[in-house]
């Protein structure tokens, strides 16, 4: 797994290729903590070339989700989720939870 | 029929999907079913590793995958806690942010993913966790 962040005026854009596992996702929960604790709340997540994720992923987003949106501050959103994660994430109900988006520029935009 | 045993540590865990996935393709199952079996297993071996062995160093995994017509099974043993299945909650999808648990959704993917989950705890041969797929 290989993480790299990029800050944008309204947002960061967090790409993370490879796979997430619990063995990764420590690592992937660090880099949204490290955002969140920067102050910064908008976080577009991009998976275009993220391979794998597990629910040790998934609940990594969702904490990070929680911390994004409480007192209105921020949201975390997804990009270029590739299918069979896509599909792994409406089997655990979570499709719900995040806005997704096919292109980072209109990710980053949505802030 | 392939047969490893792991180190129960999550650094482990790519190995184990690799496993069930080279039977999984030479069983002709579709990359989409190779996903689905390599995350119930990746669920299956996470849990063992987090709860059954919490907190236990050198521990090992057994894992075994075989195809057997149109059906892989994969089994998984270890020598943890044991554990029933039935005391574990199921996740609420459709709570909201706030309200939403993460714990037991290893489980029920698991459950989505496979054909059929079944556990056994011996205490003398430990902990054996077999899953089925189906061809699609």
């Amino acid at each position: 797994m290989e993480i790299t962040t990029q800050e944008f005026k309204h947002c960061d854009l967090i790409k993370v290729k490879g796979r997430v596992d619990s063995a990764t996702a420590p690592d992937f929960s660090k880099a949204l903590e490290n955002a969140n604790n920067d102050g910064r709340f908008k976080i577009v997540v991009d998976m275009s070339e993220l391979e794998y994720m597990s629910s040790a992923g998934f609940r990594a987003l969702l904490a990070t989700q929680r911390n994004c949106k409480r007192y209105n501050r921020g949201e975390l959103v997804l990009v270029s989720v590739p299918a069979r994660i896509h599909e792994a994430l409406e089997l655990a109900g979570f499709t719900e939870l995040f806005k997704t988006f096919d292109d980072p520029i209109e990710a980053v935009g949505s802030f | 029929m392939a047969h490893s045993t792991f180190p129960a540590r999550f650094e482990f865990l790519d190995e184990i999907r690799e496993l069930v996935a080279e039977v999984a393709r030479e069983g002709g199952f579709s990359e989409k079913d190779i996903y689905s079996l390599q995350l119930a297993a990746d669920e299956a071996a996470s849990n063992i590793i987090e709860h059954a062995y919490a907190g236990v160093s050198n521990a090992s995994l057994d894992v075994t995958c075989d195809v057997d017509d149109d059906e892989l099974i994969i089994t998984m043993r270890d020598n943890g806690k044991p554990f029933d299945p039935s005391k574990v909650k199921q996740p609420n999808l459709k709570a909201d942010l706030s309200e939403r648990q993460i714990g037991g959704l290893g489980l029920y993917l698991m459950r989505k993913l496979m054909d059929d989950v079944h556990y056994e705890s011996n205490s003398r041969t430990g902990n054996l966790l077999t899953m089925i797929k189906r061809r699609g």
